[in-house]
């Protein structure tokens, strides 16, 4: 059984849908059918998915279209449209990404390791064992707050945030992991780091795509690498 | 051809309409943090294609103009001066070839808006030329202007309003700033600005305030912190709180967007607000004083007046078609060459 959606309207701009008050898989896949319905029925839509909400903004001068025989309000028109949604898995596309654990490409790796009390490499595997699901994208452009971290795995953030992140670490926020799209500052414990770059405007063109590698309701692996394919694929990555 | 920076000014970027479409990655929109004034600004130099122009806060920046060409001020209003020559705001001037713009600090507001006819021909980057500081995105990669910089001039042939390329040139007819900018009424018994009234719509945990608080939003000054930029204005004044701690997760949230951190000083998110955001929200700016509560300094006083959707979308709505109105009027001034 899944909870009403709860619209509120948040600007003159922009409608605020809430689908539960939980970060857990099967409220974020409520958020991500209804964004995909939504986008495909009105493609004007700005559309933010988060853990459990959705945001949608829009052109008040444009949108909602003008019906003929009544002046609905926004959010009866976007509950009605949904109404037929089934809240369903949808097809999602699967990333791999390649990450160099510990040592220099993950400085809070065996602090971390420690503090849970397991092994380096019982932390390695765990953290690549798992699927993810990219739940939301924010802070920064290109960074993916994701869903499924083994619980094991969890450790408050440092109390005392790095200035400078490397682009591309992994790290691990509480119950949270995600990956540094750039080189920002941050509180999270970095473990990896991978070649790949997250966010890069050069790919944000019609020929290219998307100019973020992960999207939201993205599944992803981490495929851990040494640090010599780090260097190649880095290398094959940044030119 | 190009714009030589001699001096930057104190906070001086690239802006246009912003950068939507790109919320759902991360990224933000930024954009002009007074968006009429932008707007009006490069009606005034004839661009119709909302080109760049810059944005820039308290003190303006100083610039050697390699070619001739129309400018316009708007927003706040520096002094102004080429060669000599006292620029006028709210209007249309001509900067002659090799002329240095001398832009300075402001008698009201915040933040002006040069516009050149033409626009700046700076990289667009995801469809906007406008610059995002946080995320690092835009022309200049994302920074404010420096000195040393060197920034192209779009092509543009302007409607002739002069014909001399050698001379500073103001155009006999300026627009009314009024609705536009507010002229804080300077009163010299008190050297003090009364507070701003601003229309706060509802948030989602407006109702979360314990009812002394909400009494206080709805009632009481509040003063822009010192560290007020371009991501947010802090309100300092007076602590609010909460019935109970809230847990929240991460949702989206906009511009104008009141947010209560755990220190009970609020925070309005402004232009370059992050998209998301953890804290609980007890009020949502009316669009339409978004721009209003740009042009207030850091120490100036801000109040909050409640309303609803509806008050804020129509007076959205009338100040658009103000604003569209306004526009029709200077594309045919121009057009007429008077």
């Amino acid at each position: 059984m899944t909870s009403a959606i709860q619209c509120e309207a948040m600007a003159e701009d922009a409608l605020l849908l809430r689908f539960g008050e939980s970060i857990d898989e099967a409220t974020n896949a409520r958020v991500h059918a209804a964004a995909r319905a939504l986008q495909l029925r009105w493609p004007e839509l700005e559309l933010v998915p988060a853990y459990a909400s959705l945001l949608l903004r829009f052109d008040p001068r444009q949108w909602p279209p003008a019906d003929d025989d009544t002046q609905q309000q926004p959010a009866d028109i976007v509950q009605a449209a949904l109404a037929d949604v089934p809240p369903v898995e949808t097809p999602t596309r699967q990333v791999e990404i390649p990450v160099c654990y510990g040592d220099a490409f993950g400085l809070d790796l065996a602090e971390l390791a420690a503090s849970i009390g397991l092994s380096v490499e019982e932390v390695i595997a765990r953290h690549s064992a798992v699927e993810y699901r990219v739940a939301m994208l924010g802070f920064a452009p290109g960074f993916p707050y994701l869903l499924g971290l083994d619980p094991v795995l969890s450790l408050p953030r440092r109390s005392d945030p790095r200035q400078r992140v490397p682009a591309g670490s992994v790290a691990i926020g509480g119950a949270q992991t995600g990956i540094y799209p750039a080189e920002l500052p941050g509180g999270w414990r970095l473990i990896g780091r991978t070649p790949l770059q997250l966010f890069d405007v050069a790919r944000g063109s019609i020929e290219h795509g998307s100019p973020s590698l992960l999207q939201p309701g993205d599944r992803l692996r981490f495929r851990p690498i040494d640090p010599a394919t780090f260097e190649r694929l880095f290398a094959e990555t940044h030119r | 051809m190009s714009v030589l920076v001699l001096k930057s000014g104190l906070l001086t970027t690239l802006q246009d309409a912003g950068r939507p479409g790109h919320a759902a990655l991360g990224v933000g929109r930024a954009g002009a943090m007074d968006l009429p004034a932008w707007q009006l600004a490069n009606a005034l130099v004839g661009n119709t294609h909302g080109e760049a122009a810059l944005e820039f806060t308290l003190v303006g920046p100083t610039l050697h103009f390699e070619r001739a060409v129309d400018i316009a001020l708007t927003g706040a209003v520096p002094r102004a001066e080429v060669d000599g020559h006292v620029l006028p705001g709210w209007t249309r001037c001509r900067v002659p070839a090799g002329g240095v713009l001398k832009l300075g600090g402001m008698a009201h507001g915040c933040r002006s808006y040069l516009a050149v006819s033409g626009g700046f021909d700076v990289a667009s980057v995801l469809g906007s030329r406008s610059t995002d500081l946080h995320a690092k995105l835009g022309p200049l990669d994302g920074r404010a202007l420096r000195e040393g910089d060197r920034l192209d001039l779009g092509e543009y042939v302007p409607p002739l309003l002069w014909s001399s390329d050698d001379a500073v040139h103001v155009a006999p007819w300026s627009l009314d700033p009024q609705p536009w900018f507010d002229l804080a009424p300077l009163q010299p018994e008190r050297f003090e600005i009364p507070p701003l009234s601003l229309a706060l719509l509802p948030g989602s945990h407006t109702g979360k305030l314990d009812a002394d608080s909400l009494e206080r939003l709805h009632t009481r000054p509040f003063t822009i912190s010192k560290d007020a930029n371009r991501t947010a204005s802090r309100l300092d004044g007076q602590m609010l709180s909460l019935h109970e701690p809230l847990e929240l997760i991460s949702e989206a949230v906009l511009p104008g967007t009141v947010q209560l951190p755990p220190s009970g000083q609020p925070i309005v998110l402004m232009a370059e607000a992050p998209v998301t955001g953890g804290y609980p929200r007890i009020g949502q700016l009316a669009a339409a004083d978004l721009p209003r509560l740009a042009q207030r300094r850091p120490g100036d006083a801000v109040c909050f007046h409640a309303c609803t959707l509806e008050q804020a979308s129509a007076r959205l709505a009338a100040r658009q078609q103000r604003l569209d109105g306004l526009l029709a009027a200077i594309a045919r001034r121009l057009q007429g060459g008077h």
